[in-house]
């Protein structure tokens, strides 16, 4: 199969089936409800499950009950439906069941507005509900990345057993780019008997699985916590991902930027490139685990004056890209979060200012 | 080379379909393209556009204030949009239903009564095909023959309203050139 002109909602539907994946409980909110729009149709069509959900804390524990059975699962909401299902993926994480979520940003806090936003940044990548936890999170720029990530996104979850995240703003969603779903992302079956609820007689098993979240014997929850950091220094170590741009040269600023945001900072790098003014930039594609050492290393170029955190959040990645910088340059925010997308122009001005 | 067209009129008006059309139609013909709706809050009957970007390279930013052309199906489309199109570019207007000027000199105007030869092929619904006909017979964004083919796998779960969009592309064509 050749490529298709997809919408990004469609898109991530369709990869997750490509990927192996039949299961999809949901709840409608814009900017993201043609993904249920679409799998309701497509998923009976492949065999598979499509259910709406009460509300987004019911879909939560849906997904929680189908990943506790061992069956590959997803859902997709946007930024107010995820709050409501930042409980249940406290639970499933605490459980240690895989499952992908993802999450079509739009602007907040509260109901917001429906436009594109990057303002669920700090409630994806430091938790979310209660609890120590993490979620793998994957930051797409293009719908053919939303497709990658989507199809590898339950490889990771089964992996750690733990859920996936696909962090993407609203236009990811909305736009349509040309799109291949390339066959050697599916994801291979994996066994889950050992630790799955799927049926003890049929499997020919002495021991009954549990999946349980609480722990009330002290040194028996923090063993399990300690567990649970053990596998996201795991992900630090083995599942950082990002792109370095125009980082060859002797540039002055770096740009730390992700999702459909880092092509507006493509454009403006290219633009002032062509004036002679050198701008790298460093994309991070998992925004949990946090590109770090590639940000430490980059700052260490001597033409590097400063750096500058571009997002449509009023500055939520700043303390991540500090982090990584760890004091040796300034480290400067420029963003919007109304649902406006900044503009290459206004990304160039911004540039400019903070070297003068 | 980049190209972006924007179309723009109300709901209704097939402005959605136009554009994927044409993104499809370049697509298939190898370049980098982004196709972008307005999804902000509209109400019935008001005003949605939609942005294709079209390039030979990678797509970076595929926001765009200042669009190259514009393709407006109404009045108040062309008044919000027309002053943003950069010079030089191309500005569509559908003659039928706007009366008044593009108010530019600095870029091409081209002026086709869409829904009276459409009205003329038999299906007013054929206008938006009328439109796009005109436009990329001016402009060349895309070759005529892929916009024929675009058009064909659009429509093909529809498959009688080939015909009478094939003719409508014709009609499109030959009123861009007659102008």
């Amino acid at each position: 199969m050749g490529k298709v002109l997809m919408k990004g909602n469609e898109a991530i539907g369709e990869a997750a089936i490509r990927a192996g994946c039949l299961n999809y409980f949901a709840y409608p909110i814009t900017p993201q409800s043609e993904v249920a729009e679409y799998l309701s149709r497509r998923l009976p069509e492949a065999g598979g499950v499509f259910l709406q959900g009460e509300s987004e804390v019911a879909v939560s524990y849906m997904i929680f009950g189908a990943a506790a059975c061992g069956e590959r699962v997803f859902t997709t909401s946007s930024s107010p439906g995820i709050s409501l299902m930042s409980e249940g993926i406290s639970y499933i994480t605490a459980a240690q069941c895989p499952a992908v979520f993802v999450n079509i940003m739009r602007g907040g806090p509260g109901l917001g507005g429906i436009l594109p936003s990057q303002a669920d940044y700090m409630q994806s990548v430091k938790g979310g509900g209660h609890g120590d936890y993490k979620l793998l999170v994957m930051a797409p720029a293009s719908v053919q990345e939303a497709v990658e990530m989507m199809m590898g996104a339950f490889a990771l979850a089964e992996k750690y057993r733990n859920p996936v995240m696909i962090l993407g703003d609203g236009l990811i969603g909305q736009m349509m780019e040309p799109v291949e779903f390339p066959d050697s992302l599916k994801a291979e079956p994996t066994n889950k008997d050992d630790w799955a609820t799927n049926g003890m007689a049929t499997r020919n098993r002495k021991r009954r699985n549990l999946v349980k979240t609480l722990y009330l014997d002290p040194e028996e929850l923090n063993s399990h916590n300690l567990m649970l950091k053990a596998k996201y220094e795991q992900m630090e170590r083995e599942e950082v991902r990002y792109e370095a741009y125009n980082v060859d040269g002797d540039y002055r600023v770096l740009i730390v930027s992700y999702g459909t945001m880092s092509r507006v900072c493509r454009t403006a790098i290219d633009n002032l490139k062509e004036q002679g003014f050198e701008v790298g930039m460093i994309r991070p594609q998992t925004v949990f685990p946090f590109p770090k050492t590639a940000i430490y290393a980059a700052v260490d170029r001597q033409s590097c004056r400063a750096v500058l955190c571009v997002e449509m959040s009023m500055g939520q990645m700043v303390e991540d890209v500090e982090r990584s910088v760890s004091g040796r340059r300034p480290v400067h925010w420029y963003g919007k979060c109304g649902g406006e997308v900044p503009t290459p122009e206004e990304v160039m001005e911004e540039v400019r200012k903070i070297v003068k | 080379m980049q190209n972006e067209i924007q179309f723009a009129g109300f709901g209704g008006q097939g402005i959605m379909l136009m554009g994927q059309i044409m993104a499809q139609a370049a697509m298939d013909q190898g370049y980098e393209v982004v196709w972008i709706p307005s999804y902000g809050p509209e109400m019935r009957g008001g005003t949605a556009y939609c942005t294709v970007v079209i390039s030979d390279r990678p797509i970076g930013s595929p926001i765009i204030r200042n669009p190259k052309h514009l393709v407006a199906m109404n009045r108040p489309s062309l008044e919000k949009f027309a002053p943003a199109v950069k010079s030089g570019g191309i500005i569509f207007i559908n003659s039928s239903i706007i009366s008044i000027d593009a108010g530019r000199d600095d870029v091409d105007v081209l002026k086709v009564p869409i829904i009276e030869i459409a009205k003329e092929l038999g299906n007013v619904k054929a206008a938006n095909i009328v439109a796009l006909a005109a436009f990329v017979s001016r402009s060349q964004v895309v070759d005529f023959e892929r916009l024929r083919e675009s058009v064909k796998v659009k429509f093909a779960s529809k498959e009688k309203l080939i015909p009478l969009n094939m003719k409508a592309l014709e009609e499109g064509q030959k009123a861009a050139m007659a102008t």
